[in-house]
């Protein structure tokens, strides 16, 4: 199992710009639900609020109203049914790409031969077996983004949340790395809630699509199309792919938050 | 054809970066050299000088050797060493848990932080007196005085560095529902580690210097001694001899300090680079 839902979530930040404070409400009685094994991306326009979603599903910073629950139980804080993949991957530079995995796992207190056995195990899943032993500085942007995925599965958590996990990478290994997460979530049939400004890379990806707009949520809209989808430029071709980019667009485009 | 033309280039190319290779002086021929400028310099200079007033490299020398065969030298380095390794260590081992702790929480921070601010910039020979009536004229005042002035630099240091380290990463400890005490010592500690070793580089100097201002100060001991005694008899030349082996140590020292660093943080320098010149 792993569903998320947000109910009426609201969170304000104050900013000191100047010598003077200025409120901003980043969230503003935010509600949606994520189903199990479902993929939803959140997007929209910078500063609409999708980052700061995230990480209050993730516990990283508190709600000021509202809450967030998975699998029916409050988010208080971080917790192991909850994996994130940070934006540049942050991983530790001073921990191999294995130890980066084995990392996670020994905070859930994992030890011995099954702490190194369930790292391999995830490396292999992202590809990455042969590279275990290469700190950070001697992986790609993509490998090491892959690291990051790895050590946030290998927890087992019920939900992934991802922020805006390939928006650093080049067009190429943007691509695969998409491929190869629809492959991991076929597999693993886990939970997750995203965060994108790449508007083909929701389509692509998501089941439905939250489109986000100065700390509400503006819509909620169905990807039609149908999985797996195993072959992407395929997909890209197709009709109904043009249509919900183009529907999904004209919402942003629209939307009063954005100048 | 086409082979042979492939091969001429590539010979070019390797005669070339011989060329290139050749003409680059290696970084300790570059020492060696200026070393060697700055003693000739001064020996020339320094003869012309009454040598009450000054010295030069060939009579230091001389004097050294006289200090080595009495066994003087010998005695004064091992008696001055006790102290500045104790108090230099204790520094260490003190200075680094007080800037983590200083550095990642607020409260202590608040609390405690302007001692460390406050303390580096202490007037400690105004304060040795004092430290002399705590604790006598031996051995612990020695080993205070070191500890003292090579506590604050690391001190400093350790709590920049930690002030300095990601956000994110500390948010990665936290997402992995890392407790405190695991994030400081497996995240917020080795991201801290070339901050700290530069503060542990920089308090070399200051135990040098505070380890003569003990000898000096209280019980007149070790290089001090050997320094303030040929001082008194004018004897300027072999007065320079422990001021040059102190600079000496203090070198070694340092080099040494970051071959540790090298072998506990090898990833510090080759993310910047540094392991490939």
């Amino acid at each position: 199992m792993g569903e998320v839902s947000f109910v009426d979530v609201s969170k304000r930040f104050t900013l000191r710009v100047d010598g003077e404070l200025h409120h901003v409400q980043a969230l503003d009685r935010v509600s949606f639900s994520v189903r199990d094994g479902e993929i939803v991306a959140l997007i929209g326009p910078s500063g609409c609020g999708k980052t700061t979603a995230l990480r209050v599903a993730m516990g990283l910073d508190p709600a000021n109203a509202g809450r967030v629950t998975v699998d029916g139980r409050e988010v208080h804080g971080c917790g192991h049914d909850r994996g994130m993949v940070f934006q540049h991957a942050e991983l530790l530079p001073w921990l191999s790409a294995q130890q980066n995995v084995m990392f996670g796992l020994e905070m859930k207190g994992m030890r011995g031969i099954e702490l190194r056995a369930t790292a391999q195990k995830y490396l292999e899943l992202v590809g990455l077996a042969d590279s275990k032993n290469r700190r950070p500085h001697q992986l790609s942007g993509g490998m090491k983004q892959r690291v990051g995925i790895a050590r946030a599965l290998a927890i087992d958590p019920k939900v992934l949340l991802m922020d805006e996990p390939f928006g650093a990478l080049d067009a190429q290994t943007r691509e695969s790395l998409q491929a190869e997460l629809l492959e991991i979530h076929a597999r693993t049939k886990k939970t997750i809630l995203f965060v994108t400004h790449d508007l083909d890379e929701a389509v692509l990806i998501a089941d439905r699509i939250v489109v986000m707009d100065r700390g509400r949520v503006h819509e909620i809209v169905d990807v039609p199309l149908t999985r797996p989808r195993a072959d992407l430029s395929i997909v890209r071709g197709l009709p109904e792919f043009a249509d919900i980019r183009y529907k999904i667009w004209r919402m942003l485009h629209d939307a009063p938050g954005v100048h | 054809m086409v082979d042979i033309t492939d091969k001429q280039t590539e010979a070019a190319d390797e005669s070339e970066m011989d060329a290139l290779e050749r003409r680059q002086i290696p970084r300790w021929a570059v020492t060696v050299f200026s070393v060697v400028c700055l003693l000739l310099l001064w020996e020339i200079f320094g003869h012309n000088i009454n040598p009450v007033f000054g010295s030069y490299p060939s009579a230091i020398a001389v004097a050294f050797w006289e200090l080595l065969r009495s066994g003087q030298l010998g005695s004064a380095l091992f008696e001055s060493l006790q102290p500045f390794f104790v108090g230099y260590g204790l520094a260490i081992l003190a200075g680094i848990p007080i800037g983590l702790i200083i550095g990642r929480f607020r409260t202590a921070e608040a609390a405690f932080g302007i001692y460390i601010t406050a303390g580096y910039a202490m007037p400690l020979v105004a304060l040795v007196p004092l430290l002399i009536l705590w604790l006598g004229l031996g051995f612990k005042v020695k080993v205070a005085v070191v500890f003292l002035m090579s506590l604050f630099p690391i001190c400093i240091n350790t709590w920049l560095g930690v002030v300095a380290v990601p956000k994110t990463l500390v948010e990665v400890g936290k997402s992995f529902v890392a407790p405190d005490h695991v994030i400081l010592r497996r995240i917020i500690l080795p991201a801290t580690l070339p901050y700290i070793m530069a503060g542990v580089r920089l308090a070399v100097g200051r135990a040098v210097v505070a380890m003569v201002i003990a000898e000096f100060f209280t019980t007149i001991s070790g290089l001090g001694a050997v320094i303030i005694n040929s001082a008194n008899n004018f004897d300027t030349a072999t007065m320079f001899v422990p001021i040059i082996i102190l600079m000496v140590m203090a070198i070694g020292l340092n080099w040494l300090i970051g071959f540790v660093e090298r072998t506990v943080a090898p990833w510090q320098a080759e993310i910047a680079g540094r392991d490939r010149e």
